[in-house]
C-alpha cells in the first residue's frame, strides 16, 4: 500500500520583499519518482529547503511523513544531497568512508557514535556508487565526480525512504550519469524508494522519473511525465525541438 | 640551573600543568573553528576580553570573572549577528571585536591608572598563574573536552556541511551556540597563558599544522593536540632558560611547527608528482 510521503499545499515563500515561491502544491506517495525542473532562480532549491524546514513558509503548509517539518524527527527516513558541491572544503581532513559514515548519524541516539558494525552499511553505499576502491582516499583530493558520488553514498547510507537530490549529476561524466540514474531506478523499483531530484538534465531524467514538476516561482506543470510530453506547457516552455529530444528519449526509455 | 631544578619550582609546575590542559582544549577546538572559517572568532573574543578585563579592573573585581560572562555574551552576539542580521561571520566578529577594544580603551582612559595591570593581560604571563587559576583551568578544560567528546560526531558533521547535518536531525543552531560559548571560555582561559594579543595563535596554529599532514579527522585532532601541548611545554621551558616572554615564545614555537608541517606537505606533494 502506498503511503503519503510528502504533501505541499499552497506553499508560498518570500525573501524580504521578493516572492520566491507562490502557491505551490503537490504531493508524493511512496515509490514516486519526481523530477523538479525549471530555469535558474525559479525557486527549486528554496522549495526543497522549505520542505525540509530550513525556511518557514510565508503561507501554506508542508506535511513530511504526516508531520510538519518543525515537528518532524524521523530524519533517518530522509537522504539529502545539497546543491553546493563547489563549496566543499578541499582541505577537509576526512576519508571517503568517514564522510559516508556521517550519513548514519540520523539513525543514532545520543551520544551519536559510529560503530564497527556500521561498516557493512557504509561498504554497501560505497558499492552502490561504485567508489568502494577509493574509500580510504581523502575527500578533498578526489575529482568532482568522485566527490559527488561520495556525497550521494552519504545520502543513501541510512537506507532512507525519501531521497532528495539537488542537482546530483553536475560533476558526473555521461557514463557516470547513466550508471547513477540506473542505480536510482533500481532503488526506486526494488526498495520502493521515493525520489525527488532537481535537475536541468531533463533529457535524461525523462527516461527515469515518473512525475515532473515544472517550477517557475509557481507550478507551471505538475503531473506524469507522459502527460507533460503532450501538454501545452511542454511546447510553450521547451519548443518543438526540445520536445522531440525529451519525449523521444522518454519513449525509448520505457520501451 | 638544570632541567631537574626547573621542575622543582612551584610556579613552573603550575605553568606546565595549566599550559597542558589549555593547549589540549585550544588545539582541539581550533580544528573545528578553522574548518568552519571561524578562525578569527578567537581574535575577536580576545579583544572583547580586553574590554572585560578593563571593566573588572575599573570596578576592582577579579578581571577574569568579569571578562568571562562578557565574552560569553559577545560570542552569542557574533552568532546572532551572523544568523539573524545576515551579516558575514568575519564582519560580525569585526563589529563585536572593535566594540570590545573601544570599551577597554575608554575605561582605561577614564581610570587613568589601569595601564600596568592591563599590560599584564595583553601580553599574558603563564609563569604567574596561581593555584586557584590552575584549578579553574583544569576543571573547565576537562569539562569542555568531555563536551567535545560527547558531541564529536555532530561537530564533525556540522564542520563538513551544515545543511546535510540539519537533515540528519542535528540541532545545528544549538551546536553552533555551544561552539561559540566553548570558544569564549577557551579564550578567557588562554588569555593568562599567552595574553590577549596572542590568544588566537593557540587556537589556530596547532590546527593548521595538523591540517597540513593528517590523513583522517581523528589524526588531525591528535596531531593538533601534540603540536599544541609540545609548543606550550617547550615554550615555557625555553622562555625560562633564555629569559624570553613565555607567551610569545610559545607562539613562535607553534609557528615553527607549522612551517615544518607545511614544508613536509609540499615535499610529499612534489615527490608524488
Amino acid at each position: 500500500m502506498s503511503i503519503e510521503v510528502l504533501s505541499v499545499k499552497d506553499l508560498s515563500f518570500r525573501y524580504n520583499s521578493t516572492e520566491v515561491l507562490s502557491g505551490v502544491s503537490f504531493s508524493l506517495k511512496s515509490g514516486d519518482y519526481l523530477a523538479i525542473v525549471g530555469p535558474n532562480g525559479s525557486g527549486k532549491t528554496t522549495l526543497i529547503k522549505t520542505v525540509l524546514g530550513f525556511f518557514e513558509p510565508s503561507a501554506g503548509s508542508v506535511s513530511l511523513f504526516g508531520s510538519s517539518p518543525s515537528r518532524f524527527n524521523n530524519w533517518e527516513k530522509i537522504g539529502y544531497l545539497p546543491q553546493k558541491l563547489a563549496s566543499l572544503n578541499p582541505n577537509f581532513p576526512a576519508t571517503v568512508k568517514e564522510i559516508v559514515a556521517l550519513g548514519l548519524l540520523s539513525k543514532k541516539g545520543f551520544p551519536k557514535k559510529i560503530s564497527l558494525s556500521d561498516q557493512e552499511a557504509i561498504d554497501y553505499a560505497l558499492s552502490l556508487m561504485d567508489i568502494i576502491h577509493i574509500k580510504d582516499e581523502f575527500i578533498g583530493e578526489l575529482s568532482g565526480g568522485q566527490q559527488q558520488r561520495a556525497l550521494i553514498a552519504k545520502a543513501l547510507v541510512s537506507e532512507p525512504e525519501l531521497l532528495i537530490l539537488d542537482e546530483p549529476t553536475t560533476a558526473l561524466d555521461p557514463e557516470g550519469r547513466e550508471r547513477f540514474f540506473e542505480t536510482l531506478q533500481i532503488l526506486n523499483n526494488q526498495k520502493n524508494l521515493t525520489i525527488i531530484i532537481i535537475t536541468h538534465d531533463i533529457g535524461t531524467i525523462g527516461r527515469y522519473a515518473s512525475r515532473l514538476l515544472y517550477l517557475d516561482k509557481k507550478v507551471i506543470f505538475y503531473g506524469g511525465f507522459d502527460d507533460f510530453c503532450i501538454s501545452k506547457e511542454m511546447t510553450d516552455y521547451f519548443g518543438e525541438f526540445s520536445q522531440h529530444i525529451i519525449c523521444h528519449r522518454h519513449d525509448y526509455g520505457h520501451a | 640551573m638544570d632541567m631537574h631544578d626547573l621542575f622543582t619550582h612551584g610556579f613552573i609546575q603550575r605553568a606546565l600543568i595549566t599550559g597542558f590542559f589549555i593547549a589540549i582544549l585550544c588545539s582541539t577546538l581550533g580544528v573545528f573553528l578553522v574548518l568552519r572559517n571561524l578562525s578569527l572568532i578567537g581574535d575577536g573574543l580576545a579583544h572583547v576580553t580586553f574590554g572585560g578585563v578593563a571593566i573588572g579592573l575599573f570596578f576592582q573585581s577579579y578581571p577574569l570573572y568579569v571578562a568571562l560572562p562578557i565574552v560569553m555574551l559577545s560570542s552569542l552576539g557574533i552568532l546572532k549577528l551572523k544568523e539573524k542580521a545576515g551579516i558575514f561571520g568575519d564582519t560580525a566578529i569585526g563589529i563585536i571585536s572593535s566594540l570590545g577594544i573601544a570599551t577597554g580603551i575608554i575605561i582605561a582612559s577614564i581610570a587613568g591608572g589601569l595601564n600596568i595591570d592591563i599590560f599584564s593581560y595583553l601580553f599574558g604571563n603563564i609563569l604567574a598563574i596561581n593555584t586557584g587559576e590552575m584549578t579553574v583551568s583544569i576543571i573547565l578544560s576537562i569539562g569542555l573536552m568531555a563536551l567535545i567528546y560527547i558531541l564529536y560526531q555532530e561537530l564533525v558533521y556540522i564542520s563538513f556541511d551544515e545543511d546535510s547535518a540539519r537533515v540528519s536531525g542535528i540541532k545545528v543552531d544549538r551546536i553552533n551556540t555551544i561552539i561559540c560559548l566553548m570558544t569564549a571560555l577557551a579564550v578567557v582561559l588562554a588569555m593568562k597563558a599567552v595574553g590577549i594579543l596572542l590568544v588566537t595563535s593557540l587556537l589556530i596554529l596547532p590546527a593548521v599544522t595538523a591540517l597540513q599532514i593528517a590523513r583522517s579527522f581523528r589524526m588531525t585532532l591528535i596531531i593538533s593536540n601534540i603540536a599544541g601541548i609540545f609548543s606550550v611545554i617547550s615554550g615555557i621551558i625555553v622562555s625560562f632558560f633564555i629569559n624570553l616572554p613565555a607567551g610569545a615564545t610559545i607562539v613562535l614555537i607553534n609557528f615553527i611547527f607549522f612551517i615544518f608541517a607545511f614544508l613536509y606537505k609540499n615535499m610529499v606533494r612534489s615527490s608524488v608528482r
